[in-house]
């Protein structure tokens, strides 16, 4: 029983929660500051403790002030923000491999280019709903949907991108640990949106090969 | 121009003319109060049966069965009746309770009242876009009995999904049409009669705040409606006569090949938000412009800031044009683009703290009494606060990566609408229901409502977030298939019960509003001492509004002033009572 994020099993995904955490910590302070404030005038200033209101229409250096500070905390969180998205949304690192998420109503195709590198060509490997990542390897994404707007989320990964028909989506990832995990429909799809679910397993390098090579046998069989 | 509809006024009018197709901006702002009411209740039932479903999967729910028959056999929820419910509450939530209520009804009571005129610019037009609204009611509830059912692609209605859904998406797209002309037409008539009808002496920077709000409001409405208007007519023509504003080629769905080709599948989502996005503010400025007029009355205080309350008013406005993209930051649109879209949607943090500090500062050395109206203007702030805050989180793009359709969003989007936008409304009710009825509401039975409420409210809402940071998608009509969520059995049942609590509490409401409408002691001309000029004609007002023309002689918030004996100078009377 966890009420915090899923494990964290991608390199960026720690930055991610990292963001999450600084602005967890200054919203927070703000929260506990204004209802303080709130209820600390409410009790205090109350009919019967404050007789009569004190007539003031405003004071412009409170107002400077108090548009200044939220000016200053934003422009940090927008800097902040944007590095480690041009981090993770950038030209990605060199990578290692590269495969093809075709979604649809209501499954995942992942296609692998096989040893020739192109997809589309015989030698490819075909799953559904099976995505299989070698550990540490910076893996390029391809996505694309035939039919409607899905959305490939893998929540472990920190890692949502909507497949959108008529564009080819560009994404990577590169994963810190192996194990087997889901991948989720985050766009209503359709009535069978709910149950678009995909498993990812993050295996060795070894390991991962050794899988490719009996997929690639189990479909020419 | 307004003169017409009230040369009749001393005559009697007939049942029909006065009370159903009556040009009397109070009846309107009455008809849209009672409509917006009992929709966002319809609303919120819808809300029940989901929390039913997600509270206890599959579980069946014996009396739906006979209610419902196709969307939940034998009281089973089948997934497509679930889709149709959410969107059918998001839709009718948002078009026909929450902007009608704070636009239409709070905008056609007071808008006249509060600036000294007798009636709307144009009654005949405003008589219309009322009249627009139950039609469009009937036409989406109407997709429930369609082929398929109702609507049931999100309120947001993303192509190509509602492009290729059954006929009841296209009872949506007209009822929608339908209300956004509606809006339209409200807009016009606020924005005249705002500029044209003041009373002598109200100038604009004599407005209360809560007019400076609708005025914003009206234009907003005005400038973002018709984008919409274009994009459901787009969407309309791409589902009945085969064009692809927003369909590409090589589309299969089902295994069949559609013909058509040329589309852009995001152009929707640019279209749709252009609208939907200072929507969200048509939704809000309002109420924070209640707030704003409720908060110095039972502060006996001037507002802190007047002039940077209306300056933060119109930036929040115009900034509210410049960030319709931060709904799409992982829709595939280009990432550089992404960044502005941050920037402007972080901006909009600085004006909304201005405005929270100047109601901060307002409490600040009053004296304060709290009735039932300041309790929901005090749940405002510090709910509505909690909507903002949440918000910076999706403003954050790469945090956004992870929550974008999650139910740390659903929890945001409730604690600005329901948080915000709903505490504003009860507020307002609970405020000017003396005005409109005639009658005090019972203060004890108010305050209980309110409490609870707000107890119950955050109950619902805030493990929202705890769902959305676990990683539990939104719209989703069974989340226990997934590991990463298997423990959220006891949360998801815990939201269930206090949604079930919550829409019990508004029972208190209903049975006040009900009961002091014919029971509640007699309301005097100003019951709570306020300064503005809905408080100088007697409650309720009669046709034509105020005996004579008041003139203004200072701005809306004069409370306490020194030397004066009453702590309040209204604006029509030059010195205090």
């Amino acid at each position: 029983m966890t009420w915090w994020f899923p494990e964290v099993v991608s390199t960026y995904g720690v930055q991610i929660d990292r963001l999450f955490v600084v602005i967890l910590w200054i919203t927070g302070v703000i929260f506990v500051l204004v209802e303080g404030a709130l209820l600390a005038f409410l009790i205090r200033y109350r009919r019967g403790a404050s007789t009569r209101a004190m007539y003031i229409h405003g004071n412009v250096t409170a107002e400077i002030i108090w548009t200044v500070i939220p000016a200053l905390i934003v422009t940090y969180l927008a800097f902040a923000s944007q590095r480690v998205w041009a981090h993770i949304q950038g030209p990605p690192p060199p990578h290692q491999m590269e495969l093809e998420v075709v979604a649809e109503q209501f499954a995942w195709n992942i296609h692998y280019a096989g040893p020739d590198g192109q997809f589309g060509t015989a030698d490819d490997v075909e799953t559904i709903n099976q995505l299989h990542l070698p550990v540490g390897q910076v893996v390029l994404v391809r996505l694309k949907s035939k039919d409607v707007i899905h959305s490939f989320f893998l929540p472990q990964f920190r890692l949502k991108r909507d497949t959108v028909p008529g564009i080819t989506g560009r994404i990577w990832l590169q994963a810190t640990k192996t194990g087997q995990y889901e991948i989720v429909c985050a766009e209503l799809c359709g009535l069978g949106h709910y149950r678009m679910r995909g498993f990812v397993t993050i295996e060795t390098p070894e390991a991962f090969a050794a899988w490719l090579k009996q997929a690639k046998a189990e479909q020419a069989g | 121009m307004s003169d017409t509809p009230h040369e009749s006024a001393d005559h009697t009018m007939g049942f029909v003319r006065q009370y159903i197709f009556s040009t009397d901006h109070k009846t309107i702002g009455l008809q849209f109060l009672f409509t917006s009411l009992f929709m966002i209740l319809f609303g919120g039932l819808l809300a029940m049966l989901m929390r039913w479903q997600l509270g206890w999967p599959g579980h069946p729910l014996a009396f739906m069965g006979k209610l419902a028959p196709n969307g939940m056999p034998g009281g089973v929820m089948v997934p497509e009746y679930y889709n149709m419910l959410f969107t059918i509450h998001g839709s009718v939530m948002i078009f026909f309770g929450i902007i009608p209520i704070l636009v239409g009804a709070f905008g056609n009571y007071l808008i006249p009242l509060k600036i000294g005129a007798p009636d709307m610019a144009f009654p005949r037009l405003n008589m219309a876009s009322f009249w627009l609204n139950p039609p469009a009611i009937m036409i989406m509830l109407a997709g429930f009995f369609m082929q398929g059912g109702a609507a049931a692609a999100g309120w947001t209605s993303y192509a190509p999904l509602s492009a290729i859904l059954g006929p009841g998406q296209t009872c949506w797209i007209l009822s929608v049409l339908l209300v956004g002309t509606s809006s339209i037409m409200g807009a016009i008539n606020y924005i005249t009669t705002i500029i044209n009808l003041r009373a002598p002496g109200m100038t604009f920077f004599r407005l209360p705040l809560s007019i400076w709000a609708l005025f914003i409001t009206a234009i907003m409405a005005l400038l973002a409606t018709p984008v919409l208007a274009s994009a459901l007519i787009m969407l309309l023509l791409d589902r009945t006569l085969g064009t692809s504003f927003f369909l590409p080629a090589g589309l299969v769905v089902d295994g069949v090949a559609l013909a058509h080709s040329g589309g852009q599948v995001l152009l929707w989502q640019h279209l749709f938000w252009f609208y939907s996005h200072p929507a969200v503010y048509i939704m809000i400025l309002p109420a924070m412009g209640i707030v704003s007029d409720i908060l110095p009355t039972f502060a006996r205080k001037p507002v802190f800031g007047y002039h940077s309350m209306v300056y933060a008013l119109a930036t929040i406005a115009v900034l509210g044009f410049l960030v319709w993209a931060h709904h799409m930051f992982v829709s595939g649109m280009n990432p550089t683009l992404s960044t502005s879209f941050m920037v402007a949607t972080m901006v909009i943090a600085v004006p909304t703290g201005v405005k929270f500090f100047n109601w901060l500062a307002t409490l600040w050395r009053g004296s304060i009494r709290l009735t039932t109206p300041m309790l929901h203007a005090c749940i405002f702030l510090s709910t509505f606060l909690v909507g903002g805050l949440t918000g910076i989180f999706a403003a954050a793009m790469p945090v956004d990566i992870y929550i974008h359709d999650t139910y740390f969003i659903v929890g945001h989007l409730h604690y600005v609408l329901f948080g915000g936008s709903l505490f504003g409304a009860f507020a307002g009710i609970t405020f000017w229901f003396p005005k409109m009825f005639g009658r005090m509401m019972s203060d004890r039975l108010g305050q209980l409502h309110a409490v609870l409420t707000f107890v119950f409210f955050n109950a619902v809402m805030f493990p929202m977030f705890i769902l959305g940071i676990g990683g539990m998608p939104r719209r989703i009509y069974d989340w226990s298939q997934y590991a990463h969520l298997s423990h959220f059995g006891p949360l998801n049942r815990m939201i269930s019960v206090s949604a079930f609590c919550l829409l019990a509490a508004q029972g208190l409401f209903v049975v006040n509003f009900i009961w002091s409408l014919f029971k509640g002691r007699n309301a005097p001309e100003n019951p709570w001492e306020s300064t503005t000029l809905e408080w100088a004609t007697p409650s309720p007002p009669p046709h034509g509004n105020f005996k004579q023309t008041p003139t203004v002689y200072h701005g809306p918030y004069e409370y306490s002033v020194p030397g004066a004996k009453a702590d309040w100078l209204p604006q029509h009377q030059q010195s205090s009572p």
